[in-house]
């Protein structure tokens, strides 16, 4: 790990090293190991240290990005006045308001740091992913997945005087057991490591494979769904990444747009982003220094605000709310990073009773968006698909492919499950949500 | 070969590995992106760093750090020891790599201009014209219906951006390679999103592709584009699809498909399914396995007579074009389906044996912290006999799709989904009306099957896709894919309501 005292010690001098008007400097360090297995062996097991410096230098109304993991003086030097350079040649951009601040640093109360997941060893997760590997053998089963564990620490400095640092750790396992005509999936994830249960994990997964033998085909057609928190893991993803953005919302191609502030949902449905809240996996400011604030993406049904950086916040006379994504990612704009969605207060098992024929789904793959302004989706079902029949779970089914508004899903939510699970994955934002009953969704086609 | 290097060899020699290569990989990158006519994004980006990727009692381990120090490399090869060590408690038969690899020599993209020698001003000045150009386009036409957004479709965002890179890299094993390459990589494209019409909808229309064109290349690459003469057409074309009539839905006709749309077609239901990883089970978890089993090798009929897809390393500009793989093995060709007949897979050192074949250089790592996996290089289709206007012509009913704009497979890659920017009904061997919303779908073996024709080299590009997913850690692939326009028969298109 790099520490506070180092962090500050690399920014300051990226900040003296500066020629610029005003100069920000983002740290990010990272010691991430991952043990990888697939037929009930370890194949794959790795680790990697690297630390970044982003260094954006604001000329005017003129900013320039330059990133490097070279931290001898030289490369910091190179690197800041890469940025400058960047900034000056180029024209003015009469939108940019220079950078925001300064602020004061974030809650020191909000924690996401945990001893045990920082020093988890390799010796650790060969261990943990032995367990299943041993039962999937017994079972005939075969067990693939992985399990990453580390820190990543995150500071931000600037010429206004912010300083910010917020040291995260982070732990994710994932199984997916197969037999010849079947799979079975299941994750854990937190910052905790004691929030992953290795051997329960293997257990539902192996569970699913087994009992999803013998899948039978069926028509594809609109169908009344209970879906596992992997699904609405994705719900909450894909409507995060493809709207929930101001820079979405400005631009007219969100699913957000003229939804705002209407029950387009159903009064079941609450989303909201919360940067400080330890049920995910908290980062108290955003990639600009700005400290957080709760943002109800949706609430009860009803369509909220979508989140802001400083730069489309100008835009409109209002404030960031700290959600800024990293400037090395160039004009992304805006994420929401710590989302959650409200627990309800049913039971899965409730959910399957109620239900007089469905389909119960696992997890969703390769979703990606066939139409923006409804969020509409396709992707295929996964690891896991079985047909619900008079207040029963029934026979497997070959998975199916959809294609679904997602706006439209949730406006048909019928039930909301009392546990929602935390998915912190490398690839995207960090989401806590529920199981969900869904009155009706759209399979557009069937698989081999 | 460096110090560095061969401590790092000799360190985990005598740690015990029965093998061992460290990478060492400098990479550099400047992108650039202009929105509306402002700067959208102007940055660059320096990386360094080694892994070293050790077998110890049979056993994979890996460990890579940014600091390349006597002491660091000594840390992270005993880590990467530790690591083998712990893979072995859980472990199968032991790894087997084949042959020995003993490669030797330095390799460098030839390029004509050097991308990094020339002024931002001048990167940006060409953006910028574009942007202009699209700027110019009008409003559509006031039409009957109420707009949802209540404004005229309009475009509402023009984009373009441009990404260069140079990567320098050595490698050595223990088994006497020692290499260097410098890879080059150039790329650029413009895009229109509109806005409004009837219906409020959303249409976008790119150039030359929906991501990036980018080749393994330098400054004349993007040169060739001629981005600001392709501006207008394209800013013209998304408003024109806010009023163009829906793609029909539910039914099965002939489709053509444009070049760049064949080319990613052939990136997700050719080329992910011929990785022999995927087919050994050993990307179960994440991105899936495979339908072409080991069974099927010289004995299945993946396409129809007029296919034939190949996998090289060698073509120039294509984005999987190099000296040699991370594993040290030489660049190559490797025929994949001849006259329809599949008879070849991408592999690596460790699993082309277990079919009895040698490795055919497919292992790429996406940086020095990262592990080599099995990933595409150029996977493409061979020129047809077609003129794209015989194609046409001889079309009776159908439609043409071009630019993709959406994608999904399903995880053995059977079941796949695709959308397009823009589509035009074929009648009577004449293109009509323009379509929005164009999707198809179909079963890959059902898919290739049923392709009849496709057009020839006059019409053949090599395609490039910056944004190839797979791995865990997550590992983002540059391939390449040479295609030209294509004809399908009996295809469902068409899936909104």
């Amino acid at each position: 790990m790099t520490g506070p005292e180092r962090a500050k010690k690399l920014m300051q001098k990226a900040l003296r090293a500066s020629q610029a008007e005003q100069t920000e400097v983002l740290l990010v360090a990272q010691d991430q190991e991952l043990t990888r297995f697939a037929n009930n062996l370890i194949h794959q097991n790795v680790a990697e240290t690297d630390v970044t410096l982003t260094i954006r230098a604001v000329m005017g109304k003129r900013q320039g990005v330059a990133t490097t993991n070279n931290l001898n003086d030289e490369g910091i030097a190179r690197a800041v006045e890469a940025a400058r350079e960047a900034a000056l040649r180029q024209p003015e951009d009469p939108d940019f308001k220079g950078l925001p601040g300064p602020h004061a640093p974030p809650s020191a109360g909000v924690r996401a740091f945990d001893e045990e997941a920082a020093a988890f060893s390799p010796e650790e997760r060969a261990q943990a992913v032995g367990i299943v590997c041993r039962k999937a053998k017994e079972q005939s089963l075969t067990a693939s997945g992985a399990f990453r564990t580390g820190t990543i620490e995150y500071a931000l400095a600037n010429s206004l005087g912010t300083v910010a640092y917020h040291p995260t750790t982070f732990a994710d396992y994932g199984v997916t057991a197969m037999s010849d005509d079947s799979a079975g999936r299941a994750e854990a994830s937190g910052w905790k490591a004691a929030d992953i249960n290795p051997e329960a994990v293997g257990d539902e997964a192996l569970g699913k494979a087994a009992r999803g033998r013998n899948a039978r085909k069926i028509e594809p057609g609109e169908y009344t769904v209970v879906v596992e928190p992997y699904v609405t893991q994705d719900l909450v993803d894909m409507l995060n990444f493809h709207g929930v953005s101001a820079q979405a919302v400005q631009e007219g191609r969100s699913w957000m747009n003229e939804r705002i502030g209407k029950p387009e949902m159903s009064p079941l449905i609450s989303i909201w982003d919360d940067g400080h809240d330890p049920a995910g996996a908290p980062l108290p400011f955003d990639f600009e220094g700005v400290p957080k604030q709760r943002v109800d993406i949706v609430k009860h049904g009803v369509i909220g605000q979508p989140v802001y950086d400083s730069y489309t916040a100008a835009k409109e006379g209002k404030t960031s709310t700290g959600h800024a994504a990293p400037i090395a990612w160039g004009r992304f704009g805006p994420l929401a990073m710590n989302m959650f969605m409200a627990p309800g207060d049913k039971a899965v098992e409730e959910m399957i009773k109620s239900t007089e024929r469905g389909l119960y789904i696992t997890r969703f793959w390769y979703t990606r968006l066939v139409h923006p302004r409804d969020c509409v989706i396709t992707g295929m079902t996964r690891d896991g698909l079985w047909l619900i029949e008079n207040g029963q779970l029934a026979d497997p089914v070959k998975n199916l492919r959809f294609t679904q508004s997602y706006v439209e899903a949730l406006a048909g939510v019928e039930m909301v499950g009392r546990e929602a699970r935390l998915f912190i994955s490398e690839f995207g934002p960090v989401v806590r949500v529920p199981a969900l009953k869904i009155k009706a969704f759209t399979f557009t086609g069937s698989t081999v | 070969m460096d110090t560095l290097s061969s401590r790092a060899l000799e360190t985990a020699k005598l740690k015990g590995a029965q093998y061992a290569d460290i990478r060492v990989v400098h990479a550099t990158d400047q992108s650039l992106s202009v929105k509306n006519g402002v700067v959208d994004g102007l940055s660059s980006s320096e990386s360094l760093g080694f892994g070293v990727r050790v077998l110890v009692d049979g056993a994979w381990g890996f460990a890579s750090s940014r600091e390349l120090t006597a002491a660091e490399v000594d840390k992270v090869t005993d880590l990467a020891v530790k690591i083998a060590k712990a893979s072995a408690l859980v472990r199968g038969d032991p790894v087997r790599l084949g042959p020995p690899v003993t490669s030797r020599g330095a390799y460098t993209t030839p390029i004509q201009i050097d991308p990094f020698t020339i002024p931002i001003e001048d990167k940006l000045a060409l953006l910028m014209q574009a942007d202009a150009a699209m700027g110019r386009v009008k409003p559509a036409l006031p039409h009957g219906g109420a707009s949802r957004s209540g404004a005229e479709g309009d475009v509402r965002v023009r984009s373009g951006n441009m990404v260069f890179i140079k990567e320098h890299k050595t490698f050595a094993n223990s088994e006497g390679a020692d290499t260097e390459q410098t890879i080059y990589e150039a790329g650029a494209a413009i895009g229109a999103t509109a806005v409004g019409g009837p219906s409020g909808e959303v249409q976008r229309r790119s150039y030359p592709d929906a991501f990036r064109q980018q080749g393994t290349a330098g400054w004349e690459y993007v040169l060739a584009m001629d981005l600001p003469g392709n501006a207008e057409r394209i800013a013209t074309e998304a408003v024109q699809l806010l009023t163009a009539d829906p793609c029909p839905s539910n039914i099965v006709t002939t489709v053509i498909l444009g070049s760049q749309q064949l080319a990613l077609q052939i990136h997700e239901s050719c080329g992910h399914p011929i990785e022999l990883d995927r087919v050994f089970g050993t990307e179960a978890a994440f991105a899936g396995t495979s339908f072409l089993t080991t069974e099927k090798l010289n004995n299945f009929r993946y396409g129809s007579e007029v296919v034939n897809l190949t996998a090289e390393s060698v073509r120039p500009t294509g984005l999987g074009t190099f000296g040699w793989d991370d594993e040290g093995v030489p660049a190559g060709r490797t025929p994949i389906v001849r006259e329809g007949k599949f008879v070849g897979y991408l592999m690596s050192r460790e699993t082309a044996p277990l079919l009895g074949l040698t490795s055919n250089g497919c292992m790429r790592a996406s940086g020095w912290n990262r592990i080599p996996l099995i990933r595409m290089t150029n996977v493409s289709i061979e020129p047809g006999t077609w003129d794209f206007d015989d194609l046409i012509a001889q079309t009776d009913d159908g439609i043409y799709m071009e630019t993709n704009r959406s994608w999904s497979i399903d995880d053995k890659r059977y079941n796949f989904q695709f959308g397009t920017e823009m589509g035009y009904e074929i009648k009577k061997g004449k293109l009509g009306r323009m379509l929005r919303n164009c999707t198809y779908t179909g079963i890959t073996p059902e898919f290739w099957n049923a392709c009849d024709a496709v057009c020839n080299e006059k019409y053949w590009t090599m395609w490039g896709t910056p944004n190839c997913g797979k791995g865990q850690p997550g590992q983002i692939a540059h391939t390449g894919h040479g295609a030209a326009p294509a004809r399908f028969r009996n295809v469902k298109v068409g899936v909104l309501k």
